[in-house]
């Protein structure tokens, strides 16, 4: 069967082939002119929008990908202009980005890091973006954000609220414009001390996983701080789809407050089990018990229905907002797509937005000269009041919303009421804080 | 030529020059134009191909030959890919100890789930090495993440930070996987007129893996130890009774298809250095089984041709969006445009699944050899067209590969 006759002529042979695949790699030390990476050479510009198409967070994702469309519509000077009539910085005209029209390219990340990171790699490498926007999941901005950095690319972040992203994961050419799970933390505290009380005994339920751990964490260390006492943390499966066993020792625990890390459709299985198991109606410690979801979505709500009403919890943004940029902002997509933008929608449009501003401002899509120009910019008019981008870890400063469920909703859409809007200042932080201290920014990498 | 007889040695001999010239094959559209979409030869999907072919070919080893249908291949993916990063986390960004880490290291953990799962032959196998991987990946994904001892980072995925010890890294060496100072993200492109070819290091590297691990498939194929699984497919209680204990062979396959994943998960790492999970759930283990029937189970070049379509579809057709449709279809009247993209829309962008499923069911029922046996069809053929007047077809059956 085998052959095992050695020749002259088939020991030359496979010696050419080997030394020719051999001296193959030397070809490759040639280097390239442009500047950096995907500099764009022609009448347009390409960005590239990565987010969850199917999977989990589909929902969000399909909210962000018409946002950004929008955003490249206001850019080329289509439609009505959205929030580039309220924006403070007067930088973009309508004519594109420094004179190029906006094309984009979309691809789906699944919500798993290493389909995202193949989708964001296929537009760097094959459609020439120059930047990556969009994503509703940590661990994939997490991930998309390191390629970024190597490839040579600016990350504008879309919904992503695990303290690592702008914590020990940071970058230099990634940016947040969305809050975080220790501002969350922050702001809801107040909060939960004039409505609950300071002597209010707290049960956790929290996803097992990185996001799940920083908001148990931040949460923890801001209720702790009111005088709350922490009873237990318990972390669940992501996957779990019932949570019935994880609320049965909630009851005779002692506690008299259930909070809820959880998103998504985790979120809303664990509260309406809690709900089910009637933990609103029941008094502990001569308390009335109550639950808290510190991180809010519109579709979660919808998905909760019933459920949510009067639970409390913190939102990025919201709709009904009553700022000019909001708006202008849900004006146009109300036109355009007859419904109100989600918080994720409105993170990913005011994303595209700064972005081509910075590039205006700088005069170049150089990363390392986008980065300078939005490091440290103070702006306003995008929604949330006068915001900051912090040069330091390029985290964003700005009001917190904390939110309640509607008890007497109007329509679908007003599910959620605003509580109070937590000044910025309320929700600062030192960028070497514990809760995010150990990474390191770098230098920008203009790639090539 | 390498021991392989004449036959064997040409198909190695076109696998060779196609993955060689793939930069140009990938792309034979014109940058720019309208059906640039459909080019497929940019560094990264080049690299996904081989290194899914790998994959897919030593998965074959096991169910091709064997017939044992594992469906928790995708935890030693999973565990090379985690090694080798670690590997760029402690010694420095050099490719070869994090590959040859990776290697070992999904031998040993195939060893050990291959010991308990052999133990039941059928449906309970497949079940069985399911729970496995299943088990990895929550282990992966939650347990082993936890700040106290964290091994794998959880959701965000293993990657290296600038405070990592990474002993042997060099003061000059880059600071991004390198084969001996050669960064795998090097490319060079190539522009010949409206074409642009792009010529990347890591793929080459992969290209490269491939073939010593495809030369070696062929090998294991045509031994005696390849006639030994295939008996174990065909009769395993045939052979007990004859006084021959299988065990040993199957769990050898079991552990070479296992090393293999484990290599296809080094080079991942290698490629793009950072190690999720997901890369062990039970989808990315259910797609190795579907590259391989689609490609032709039991063939030599089938998986790889499996491995190829499915990631083409994953990486070209979940791209193309509503826009791109409108801008091909612009010459139709306004309506029609409409209804065009209307009625395509669910088979594009994040419908990809359901084209590839759609074209899974066709494959399984009309070509149930996957598309070797399409493209021995089809030679067949212009094979009869051409011989016709001559000889009748043999009506002998040929061996599939």
């Amino acid at each position: 069967m085998t052959n095992k006759n050695v020749t002259r002529r088939g020991v030359l042979k496979s010696g050419a082939v080997a030394g020719s695949g051999l001296a193959l790699p030397t070809i490759f030390t040639a280097s390239s002119a442009a500047a950096f990476t995907n500099e764009p050479t022609g009448s347009s510009v390409t960005l590239g929008f990565n987010v969850p198409q199917t999977g989990p967070y589909a929902e969000e994702g399909n909210d962000e990908l018409l946002a950004q469309q929008l955003a490249v519509e206001h850019l080329n000077g289509e439609g009505d202009g959205g929030c580039l009539n309220t924006f403070s910085s007067k930088a973009l005209k309508g004519n594109g980005i420094l004179g190029k029209k906006v094309e984009f390219v979309t691809g789906d990340t699944q919500t798993k890091s290493d389909a995202a990171r193949a989708s964001a790699k296929s537009m760097i490498e094959k459609d020439g973006a120059v930047m990556i926007n969009g994503g509703s999941s940590s661990g994939v901005a997490v991930a998309v954000q390191g390629l970024c950095q190597e490839a040579g690319v600016i990350f504008m972040a879309g919904l992503t609220h695990a303290n690592d992203t702008t914590g020990k994961d940071k970058k230099a050419n990634g940016f947040r414009h969305f809050f975080n799970a220790y501002m969350s933390g922050a702001a809801l505290a107040p909060v939960l001390a004039a409505e609950m009380g300071k002597e209010r005994r707290a049960y956790h339920l929290t996803a097992d996983y990185n996001w799940g751990w920083t908001q148990e964490e931040s949460i923890v260390a801001s209720t702790e701080a009111l005088g709350w006492e922490t009873v237990n943390t318990v972390k669940t499966p992501l996957a779990s789809t019932d949570f019935s066993s994880y609320i049965a020792p909630v009851l005779n625990s002692g506690a008299d407050v259930l909070v809820l890390n959880h998103y998504g459709g985790n979120m809303v299985n664990s509260l309406t089990n809690a709900i089910q198991f009637g933990l609103l109606d029941k008094v502990a410690n001569g308390k009335d018990f109550k639950i808290v979801v510190p991180l809010y979505s519109e579709l979660m709500a919808a998905g909760a229905g019933e459920n949510i009403k009067g639970v409390l919890g913190s939102m990025n943004w919201n709709w009904q907002l009553q700022d000019e940029g909001t708006k202008a902002f849900v004006k146009s997509f109300g036109e355009k797509y007859g419904k109100p933008p989600s918080n994720s929608a409105q993170t990913c449009y005011a994303q595209v937005l700064l972005y081509a501003d910075a590039v205006e401002r700088a005069g170049t899509f150089n990363p390392c000269g986008v980065v300078e120009a939005l490091e440290d910019f103070e702006f306003d008019g995008l929604g949330n009041g006068p915001t900051w981008y912090r040069g330091a870890d390029h985290q964003c400063f700005k009001d917190v919303l904390v939110v309640r469920g509607n008890e007497n909703p109007t329509n679908a859409y007003d599910t959620l009421e605003i509580v109070e809007i937590t000044p910025r200042a309320q929700v600062e932080y030192d960028p070497e804080h514990p809760m995010f201290a150990g990474g390191e920014l770098g230098k920008c990498n203009p790639g090539a | 030529m390498l021991g392989l007889n004449k036959k064997d040695t040409s198909l190695l001999i076109v696998v060779a020059l196609l993955t060689l010239f793939a930069p140009f094959i990938l792309n034979p559209f014109p940058e720019g134009s309208a059906m640039a979409q459909f080019n497929a030869g940019y560094p990264d999907l080049m690299q996904r191909f081989v290194i899914f072919g790998i994959f897919a070919i030593g998965f074959n080893i096991l169910f091709g030959l064997t017939g044992y249908l594992s469906f928790g291949h995708a935890a030693f993916l999973g565990v090379g890919s985690y090694s080798a990063v670690w590997m760029f986390k402690l010694l420095s960004y050099n490719v070869i100890p994090a590959i040859a880490l990776s290697v070992v290291v999904a031998g040993l953990f195939s060893l050990l789930i291959g010991f308990v799962s052999l133990r039941r032959s059928g449906i309970y196998f497949s079940i069985l090495t399911l729970a496995f991987a299943q088990m990895s990946f929550a282990l992966a994904y939650s347990v082993l993440s936890n700040p106290k001892f964290n091994l794998t980072n959880g959701e965000t995925g293993l990657q290296v930070y600038a405070d990592d010890p990474q002993i042997l890294q060099g003061a000059n060496s880059p600071d991004l996987p390198h084969l001996f100072g050669l960064p795998m993200r090097a490319t060079y492109t190539m522009d010949v007129g409206a074409w642009s070819f792009d010529f990347n290091a890591g793929y080459y590297l992969c290209a490269v893996i491939m073939m010593v691990v495809f030369y070696l498939a062929i090998r294991i194929f045509r031994s005696p130890f390849g006639m030994m699984l295939r008996a174990v497919k065909s009769n395993q209680q045939r052979m007990n009774y004859t006084g021959l204990n299988s065990k040993p062979y199957t769990l050898a396959a079991f552990v070479i298809s296992g090393m293999y994943a484990g290599l296809a998960g080094g080079l991942m790492a290698a490629m793009d250095p950072l190690a999720g999970a997901e890369r062990m759930q039970w989808t990315a283990s259910g797609e190795v089984v579907l590259m391989t029937i689609l490609g032709g189970t039991g063939t030599l070049i089938g998986p790889v041709l499996g491995a190829g379509f499915i990631k083409y579809f994953e990486n070209i057709f979940s791209k193309i969006n509503d826009n791109v449709l409108h801008s091909w279809f612009a010459f139709l009247p306004d309506g029609m445009e409409d209804a065009v993209v209307f009625l395509i829309h669910p088979f594009i962008g994040k419908g990809w699944h359901l084209t590839l499923g759609i074209l899974f069911m066709l494959v399984v029922i009309y070509l149930p050899g996957g598309l070797v046996e399409g493209g021995q069809r089809l030679l067949k053929r212009l094979k009869r067209k051409k011989t016709d007047a001559d000889d009748a077809p043999s009506g002998k059956t040929e061996p599939a590969e």
